[in-house]
């Protein structure tokens, strides 16, 4: 086990695995927080568009989301992220990121549209009756106490993000299973490999769950 | 509770079905060992064209082709293979745990490998060579490599030699070989490398031909060897009798005639290989 952990630079594989989660998880807070808006909107249209992407992103395997973003967009259509000069595993580092953030986004705003229907009715029609307008209502009622009710489900959809960015090895990014894959390779795929990378996720991962369980109770909305 | 019920069945059927899936195995009835007995389950690929793919009920090319003639020579038809498939991080495993009993499955011999299982042969000698388009003469071996865009499998031998080896160039890796193809025929990626056999294969499928071609000379040295049980001298022998017989006897050559002729391919130096001795 030793010699395996001297020898690849597992760490810096698990960092890749880290900044992935990162720019994934606020990509697809942004998307999703969007989303979540449109879903609960008044206007007919944007409800059903948002529903729409939901059913249609949560749906397709993030497989084919992430193969379609770099063999479909990147080299087929030959639509770039970076400038034409920027290497490599930049356009796929970014690409990787945009594919996460698609997928997750219509979870987020799932966890968000729960968030929004822990707020009672009352508060909404209370903001509405003192003269605020949907925008106000939206951002100084419903969405601070949505997020405060709706933040145990983000962590779920944030541990899943971030083992889900194990997928992104399919499409050349070198985080830990694009190393687990390697060393399966060249060492044979053994238990013990099994078990260091197992455990990275556990670290990275068992934190997340234990930190946002304690936060959804601290900041769980007195009523 | 009738739903209730309804669900907790429907979740242990599903449950069952999953295990199933895991066992892998086709529900031949009567496990056999090594040699001898009536049927001999036989690991391969099933996704590489040219060597080991499964098209249906039909199984083809030159690791099927050497299975078949391996398997005969230690009495079994071609009708008593149970052919499973044998992806290439799971070999060692379905060695050890005998859901298979012998692997034909681009298996390189390795040290680390040989920890684990034993090889017979080796029966093929590869190369890790490049395929590019037909069109392309920029290309013309290793040596011209610099600049240009590679496309490989995640974290495979060929990968991890070009980016050791070759820092200038840059590396597209993808979870399959048929991912890089499309993105090599209009041109965003300049070559494709892996082993020459597992290239000449593809280049051989017919909705490719004419349009792909091997650069160069194979650059590395893969031996092929028939992965087993480790320790099984007895069985070593044979199967390393039997492919000497093939190679001896044209049938080695048909095969590869058969499988990759039709994209032009010869054969590296040093094939036919003779057998290393068994332990």
């Amino acid at each position: 086990m030793l010699d395996i952990l001297a020898r690849y630079d597992i760490v810096g594989a698990f960092w890749m695995t880290i900044q992935l989660s990162f720019w994934a998880a606020l990509g697809s807070l942004v998307l999703g927080t969007i989303l979540a808006i449109m879903r609960v909107s008044p206007v007919a249209v944007l409800q059903k568009l948002g529903a729409l992407y939901v059913n249609v992103a949560r749906n397709t395997p993030l497989t084919l989301i992430l193969v379609f973003c770099v063999l479909g967009a990147f080299y087929i259509l030959q639509l770039s992220l970076a400038p034409a000069s920027a290497p490599l595993r930049t356009q796929i580092f970014l690409w990787a990121i945009v594919g996460l953030s698609l997928y997750h986004a219509a979870f987020v705003c799932e966890a968000l549209r729960s968030g929004v229907n822990t707020v009672p009715v009352g508060q909404a029609e209370a903001a509405r009756a003192i003269g605020l307008t949907f925008t106000q209502s939206l951002s100084q009622v419903i969405l601070p106490q949505a997020f405060r009710g709706a933040i145990a489900p983000l962590g779920s959809v944030l541990i899943a993000l971030i083992k889900n960015t194990t997928v992104a090895s399919i499409i050349g990014s070198q985080e830990a299973s694009a190393m687990m894959k390697t060393i399966i390779e060249n060492e044979t795929g053994s238990m013990v490999v099994f078990f260091i990378f197992a455990l990275g996720f556990v670290i990275l991962t068992l934190p997340i769950g234990v930190g946002f369980t304690e936060l959804s109770r601290r900041l769980a909305v007195k009523r | 509770m009738f739903t209730r019920r309804l669900i907790a069945t429907a979740a242990a059927a599903g449950m069952a079905l999953t295990l199933a899936a895991c066992g892998g195995g086709t529900g031949t009835p009567g496990s056999t060992d090594g040699a001898g007995g009536d049927g001999i389950k036989i690991g391969i690929k099933f996704d590489q064209p040219g060597l080991g793919l499964r098209e249906g009920n039909e199984y083809t090319g030159f690791d099927v082709e050497v299975a078949k003639y391996v398997a005969q020579e230690l009495g079994h038809a071609e009708g008593d293979i149970e052919w499973i498939e044998s992806p290439s991080a799971q070999r060692e495993t379905l060695i050890e745990t005998d859901q298979v009993d012998l692997i034909f499955a681009t298996y390189s011999i390795t040290d680390s490998r040989k920890e684990r299982v034993s090889f017979a042969g080796p029966y093929f000698i590869a190369g890790q060579g490049l395929l590019v388009r037909a069109d392309d003469s920029s290309i013309t071996g290793q040596d011209t490599l610099g600049g240009k865009k590679l496309c490989s499998v995640t974290g495979s031998t060929p990968a991890q030699k070009i980016k050791d080896a070759y820092p200038d160039v840059e590396l597209q890796e993808f979870g399959t070989y048929s991912e890089c193809l499309p993105a090599l025929l209009n041109g965003t990626i300049d070559a494709v490398t892996t082993d020459d056999t597992i290239l000449a294969g593809f280049a051989a499928q017919e909705q490719y031909a004419g349009k792909l071609k091997l650069a160069g000379e194979p650059f590395t040295t893969e031996n092929y060897g028939i992965g087993l049980k480790k320790g099984d001298v007895e069985l070593c022998e044979k199967v390393n009798a039997a492919v000497t017989k093939m190679v001896d006897e044209g049938a080695w050559e048909a095969a590869i005639e058969k499988t990759l002729g039709a994209a032009d391919y010869t054969p590296g130096p040093g094939n036919p290989p003779t057998p290393a001795a068994c332990s």
